[in-house]
């Protein structure tokens, strides 16, 4: 049934329906509706879990990795702040091999102070090994949360579902809420392949001498190896029942196309309509959304972009002393392939400036008349003064 | 009623051949907690020299399961254990979180301070051998005055007090908090068994766990270096329940430069040193003593 819900509540409903056991947060604008209300639930009995209130995300973190090793299904949210202290867990969570599952709300970090949307907070932490899947609105927030359970579970890794602070966080939509069965249906109870028991007495997280280190990193790298297929196939089932996909990445008018426009979270929503507008008038635009950053999808990346003229790349980010992360990575997948395009990197929309039709249309504009990029990254929407 | 050699449980859940240095106090305690505590607990294990006793993949020197967690997050980490627990429907495993004085008194206090003020349903063992021994003897909040350390060398040995971390912990009224001692061991595995009884809410105990490596006194001497500790009212043994009714264990007798002395840690000091931290002693004792409600010269 559909009901208008805030995207932090459609993270909420998918987490309840999961039946998640034990969740641990500490509060942070704009995540704070999302662990509100699952305090609720766990309050008004519609949940059975513990809900741990911690004194901070360090150790919100180590809470989950406790409970996780304990053998249930475990939840936490964060955003910027919050996911920076956590870093450390980060890197625990994964290399233990826990299927622990966080919304994170993309926010500025400080200072000065910013509690809006920007995406260097998550992506700073790249490389702790987590899954890394971005949404662009309520129903993709909801369905993506749903999913990681079975994707976390099943290869053994944490994921972190993304959204924009607000703009996703905070903004009302229709969400198409399944009932508790079909949502069982699609995701069964938790089994956990590893757990502290008595029954076989072990250590978990222990020392690792050199003589083993180097492969259990190697058996992480593995792991990732198998989300493609792993997502696939659970998208599959998802579609089966729910009758929804998104994939890796979601090409729109990109056969022809002149400039493929890259974007991620809201912005693509944005980017659908310029795309739409600009088809009307004859320009030849298309647009790829990127959802699953970690791993990162080379190969439908290449296949996707591989072929075309020149790529524009909005990064609502920033690597400083680099660039645009997202810019990165692209470069770096497309750089082996013969013939690759010219990757533009755009800087735009950081600390929760609007990215708006006409950001959009302007990136387009430089990109075409541009004969190739005249530098690494070109801040848009700049004021004239700073 | 008293332990003789045949009431005292022998079951071993430690192994042989762990990596503890020879005459670690530390790895005494252990040994004895675990026959008190039995086969059905779970060891949470921040790092600290207890990280690398346990053992290096793929082996471990404990028979009970042992969950090895970042350094800050013991009380966490062991809430989360707990809970986790609890959602099973396991409610008779004690979870014990087990950690050194740095990650008890520095790094992780704030950790365990949030556990306990939530009354968390696990025993909290903090052994203090006063110093990060992992790392190799840099001070901790739980260095005592006087002390050289490898971060407080020469004459910058430690002027600041050591933390008092049970009436830290006394102060968020938990049901029990407790010193024990190596060198006490029927007392310290009655706490142990006292502690693991009382279900239901946070549970402390600070065990003091001489380490004759960085101490540098001879390995022998690891036990009664503990003795002369709480023979000197340096460590006093204690209880408290709900943060306010007190229990004195035992009353020393003994001048503290008697414990000192023969530590190489404490070389260093002169007699008028020695008297300081005399006067220091004695005005915790007295403290104490108010506290438990006994006339400190009776
Ligand atoms: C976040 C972090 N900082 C520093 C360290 C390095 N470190 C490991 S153990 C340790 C000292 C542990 O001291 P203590 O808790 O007293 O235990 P002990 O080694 O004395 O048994 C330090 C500083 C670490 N592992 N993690
Ligand atoms: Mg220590």
């Amino acid at each position: 049934m559909k009901e208008v819900i805030e995207g932090s509540h459609a993270v909420s409903e998918a987490v309840r329906m999961a039946r998640v056991q034990v969740m641990s947060a500490y509060p942070i604008t704009p995540q704070t509706h999302i662990v509100e209300a699952l305090s609720e639930y766990c309050a008004d009995g519609r949940m059975e879990a513990s809900f741990i209130c911690v004194e901070s995300e360090h150790s919100a973190m180590a809470a989950c990795i406790g409970a996780s090793s304990g053998g249930v299904r475990t939840f936490t949210a964060s955003s910027s702040h919050g996911l920076a202290l956590m870093h450390e867990l980060l890197h625990w969570a994964s290399a233990a091999r826990l299927p622990i599952v966080m919304a994170e709300v993309n926010r500025a970090l400080g200072p000065g102070w910013n509690i809006w949307m920007d995406q260097t907070d998550s992506l700073s932490q790249r490389d702790t090994g987590w899954i890394q899947l971005y949404c662009e609105d309520g129903q993709e927030v909801f369905d993506t949360t749903l999913q990681a359970f079975r994707l976390a579970e099943t290869v053994n890794l944490p994921v972190m579902v993304v959204l924009d602070a607000f703009f996703l966080s905070h903004t009302y939509e229709p969400v198409d809420l399944p009932d508790q069965e079909t949502a069982d249906r699609f995701l069964p109870p938790f089994v956990p392949n590893i757990r502290l028991e008595h029954e076989n007495p072990c250590a978990m997280s222990q020392m690792a001498p050199p003589g083993h280190y180097m492969e259990m990193r190697h058996a992480i790298q593995g792991a990732m190896e198998t989300v493609f297929e792993t997502f696939s196939e659970i998208e599959a089932d998802f579609d089966a029942v729910f009758g929804r996909k998104y994939g890796m990445l979601e090409a729109v008018e990109c056969e022809d196309a002149e400039v493929i426009l890259v974007v991620t979270g809201t912005a693509a929503s944005t980017c659908r309509q310029v795309v739409a507008d600009l088809r009307k008038k004859g320009e030849r635009i298309g647009m790829v959304k990127l959802k699953m950053f970690r791993p990162f999808p080379l190969e439908a990346i290449r296949e996707t972009l591989g072929g075309a003229r020149k790529i524009a790349v909005l990064d609502r980010n920033f690597s400083f002393g680099a660039s645009g992360i997202f810019a990165q990575e692209i470069r770096a997948a497309l750089c082996n392939h013969p013939g690759h395009p010219q990757v533009f990197g755009y800087i735009g929309g950081l600390g929760g400036r609007d990215i708006t039709t006409d950001t959009l249309e302007t990136i387009y504009r430089m990109t075409k008349e541009s004969p190739e990029p005249a530098r690494e990254s070109v801040w848009v929407g700049l004021k004239e003064e700073e | 009623m008293s332990r003789t050699a045949e009431t005292i449980d022998t079951a071993e859940l430690m192994y042989p051949g762990h990596v503890g240095c020879p005459g670690c106090g530390a790895t005494i305690a252990m040994k004895l907690a675990l026959r008190a505590l039995g086969e059905k607990t779970m060891l949470v294990i921040p790092a600290c020299c207890w990280a690398i006793i346990a053992g290096p993949h793929p082996q471990t020197s404990l028979k009970v399961p042992v969950l090895h967690t970042a350094f800050a997050t013991a009380g966490a980490a062991a809430s989360g254990l707990r809970a986790a627990l609890d959602r099973q429907g396991d409610t008779e495993t004690t979870v014990v979180a087990w950690a050194g004085d740095g990650g008890t008194f520095d790094i992780g206090f704030q950790a365990l301070s949030g556990a306990v003020e939530r009354n968390e349903d696990f025993l909290y063992v903090c052994y203090d051998n006063e110093a990060y021994m992992n790392t190799g003897n840099q001070r901790s909040s739980a260095t005592p005055f006087g002390m050289r350390t490898t971060t407080t060398p020469g004459t910058n040995w430690k002027r600041s007090r050591k933390k008092n971390i049970v009436e830290a912990l006394a102060a968020h009224r938990i049901p029990y908090a407790a010193t024990a001692s190596i060198a006490y061991p029927e007392d310290l595995m009655r706490k142990f068994e006292k502690a693991k009884a009382m279900k239901g809410g946070s549970r402390f105990l600070h065990v003091f766990a001489t380490c004759p490596t960085g101490w540098r006194v001879p390995s022998e001497m690891c036990v009664s270096i503990a003795r002369l500790a709480v023979q000197t009212n340096i460590f006093p043994l204690y209880e408290v329940e709900d943060g306010n009714r007190y229990t004195l264990n035992f009353k020393g007798e003994k001048p503290v430069s008697e414990y000192l002395k023969p530590q190489g840690r404490f070389k260093h000091l002169t007699q008028a040193d020695m008297k300081e931290i005399q006067e220091m002693v004695d005005e915790d004792w007295e403290l104490l003593m108010r506290k438990i409600g006994l006339d400190p010269c009776g």
